[in-house]
């Protein structure tokens, strides 16, 4: 982040929630930017979210110019967001300026003219509820309206610079054809292009993926590039800035249990506090096992955990759990554990991610699992998947607490997938459970492939799983390969070993 | 008929002047006897500028006879005010005649 300087531009805080973080503190003060966008892009519930924000969170009032939609039915569509427009309106804290044109009216043009008559009802409206915060929407509505689009730039450009004279504000939005090529229509962008933000709607592999790209603030630091943003019933619009989080997490020395003895004995002493631990194995390892393990820790160290279910339902984790001999209805009452299952298909990963960090924000958890991660892969392109792993992790580090997620790999035997891939940089903790194939039975093996910022074994364990949980045994010995999936013997009595196979008596071939 | 009409302006800039010069010889070259009119300054009375939807100036509203109608810019354009304000058939005849 810059220092700001003394010659650089003000800002005005938005209140939306991840804009200020991706503008380096909001929009230039007393400006004009510009919010141009496809239709459907988000422009306008930008627009009143950011008068909304003023008025909720900095009591500033705020006055809405409308272009294309009649006040009645923007202040009905805005009432799925909990938006009072029509109480706000009543209780001066905004004003509406009704500049649509009147279907079936004709209008003649004989003789030059100006828009004085706008900025004139723009100022009584600022006026009247002592706005700081004006927003145009849709400005390209405004062209048809008149004959010289010439004439219409000249005097949008005088409307701006007398709104900065008021020392207001101002947001407009104007529509874009396509999602790449110029700003907007009409040549606008040649007279207000100071500041342009731009939001996207593309259909990135069957998945919609709205992002909000800071174009240029004249004069100002801003973070560049595009950032995925959500637009949801409770909130509006939230911009998630993955590439503004910052590394600056501090680190714990203190260590939490595992939920295995063993295992944190292998770990020297359990798990760091701050710390993200991947789980990773074919199906039927002990994944879900491990997760309950690490919740049930949790639920006797009297800490709270949040259990993200995205594979089983809450009953059938609860049932697994008791098989294991651990209680979570119990915890759960108790207020120790919060599950929350949600199949990864219903919404957007993108939605998915505003939605755990509210749960994390609601019940402030010191522990969370995910179980599992790489069922999320599925919901979304494999660039919003990484987005959302990273996301999610970089919360739970922000927050310093445990994060501990699961991987299913794709084959039984060793292999990698791509949760292993996106996020084994930024995890603290690996954990493998694999197959391994020895005389013909399947045995399972635990090996702790890294772990940060302390020492580890680097054996791999063989392990059961009884009605009582997980049981971590003696290494494999004379066995080569089983984390590639492809293990060879090497036994010091190989020639035992070999008569030990043919014991009974192979059938003489010529 | 009496053509009601009202005028938007704003204060005594070069075009309010002009079209409250040029609305003057229309209205009593054209209209005699049967208008009247009201001179709105926007600056003044933004207010009833928000009832009109006034987004230019200056902005002539034929409020009666009815449909309502906006003629926008400083009536320089003579026919087209007449035209707008829908006197221009009447007139028509009369020269044709």
């Amino acid at each position: 982040m810059s220092e700001q300087t003394a010659w650089e531009i003000a800002r005005l805080e938005t209140g939306i929630p991840g804009f200020d973080q991706v503008s380096n503190g909001g929009l230039p003060k007393n400006r004009t930017s510009v919010v141009a966008g496809t239709a459907g892009s988000g422009k306008t519930v930008l627009a009143l979210q950011f008068l909304m924000s003023g008025v909720r969170n900095y009591d500033e009032g705020g006055v809405f110019v409308t272009f294309e939609e009649s006040p009645e039915d923007l202040i009905y569509n805005v009432k799925s967001f909990g938006w009072d427009l029509d109480g706000l309106l009543r209780r001066k804290k905004i004003a509406v300026v009704d500049a649509t044109p009147d279907p079936g009216e004709i209008n003649v043009e004989a003789g030059s003219f100006d828009l004085t008559a706008l900025l004139a009802r723009i100022e009584n409206g600022v006026r009247e509820v002592n706005a700081k915060r004006v927003i145009l929407d849709a400005i390209g509505a405004l062209f048809p309206q008149f004959t010289d689009s010439s004439t219409v730039r000249r005097e949008l450009h005088r409307i701006a610079a007398g709104l900065r004279k008021l020392g207001v504000t101002t947001l407009i939005t104007m529509e874009r054809l396509d999602e790449e090529g110029g700003v907007g229509r009409f040549g606008v962008e040649e007279f207000v292009a100071d500041n342009v933000i731009i939001l996207r709607n593309r259909l990135d592999q069957e998945k919609r993926r709205r992002t909000i790209e800071i174009l240029k603030f004249r004069g100002c630091m801003h973070q560049k590039g595009e950032y995925t943003f959500t637009v949801d019933a409770s909130e509006g619009i939230s911009i998630l800035p993955l590439s503004a989080i910052e590394l600056k997490q501090s680190s714990s020395d203190k260590r939490v249990s595992s939920g295995v003895e063993e295992l944190d004995r292998m770990c020297s002493g359990g798990m760091y506090r701050d710390s993200i631990i991947l789980v990773s194995g074919a199906t039927g390892t002990g994944k879900t096992l491990t997760v309950t393990h690490y919740v049930k820790a949790a639920i006797e160290a009297g800490e709270r955990a949040l259990l993200f279910g995205s594979e089983e339902s809450r009953e059938q984790l609860t049932r697994n759990a008791r098989s294991w001999g651990v209680d979570f209805e119990g915890a759960e009452k108790a207020g120790l554990l919060r599950i929350v299952c949600r199949y990864p298909e219903i919404m957007g990963l993108e939605d998915h991610l505003l939605q755990m960090r509210r749960d994390i924000g609601d019940f402030k958890p010191s522990r969370i699992a995910v179980d599992s991660m790489s069922a999320f892969e599925l919901a979304g392109s494999r660039r919003s998947f990484r987005e959302f792993v990273i996301g999610l992790t970089s919360h739970i580090k922000h927050l310093e607490i445990t994060g501990l997620i699961t991987n299913t790999t794709p084959m039984l035997m060793g292999g990698e997938s791509i949760t292993e891939t996106h996020i084994s940089t930024i995890t603290d903790t690996i954990i493998l459970l694999r197959y391994v194939e020895l005389h013909g039975e399947m045995r399972r093996g635990l090996a702790i492939l890294k772990m940060r910022g302390t020492q580890h074994e680097k054996d791999i364990r063989e392990y059961v799983i009884d009605g009582t949980g997980m049981h971590i045994r003696e290494p494999f010995r004379g066995i080569h390969g089983i984390l590639t999936g492809t293990p060879t013997y090497m036994f010091s009595r190989e020639r035992d070993n070999l008569s030990d196979m043919f014991s009974a008596g192979p059938r003489p071939t010529i | 008929m009496t053509y009601r009409l009202r005028l938007f302006i704003t204060g005594r800039t070069p075009h309010s002047i002009r079209a409250l010069e040029n609305l003057q010889e229309i209205c009593e070259t054209e209209l005699s006897g049967r208008y009247e009119v009201e001179i709105i300054d926007v600056l003044e009375n933004p207010a009833i500028a928000n009832v009109d939807k006034i987004l230019a100036t200056p902005t002539l509203v034929r409020k009666l006879p009815e449909p309502v109608r906006k003629i926008i810019g400083d009536l320089s354009d003579r026919e087209k005010v007449l035209l707008g304000l829908d006197i221009y058939n009447s007139d028509f005849e009369r020269t044709s005649n």
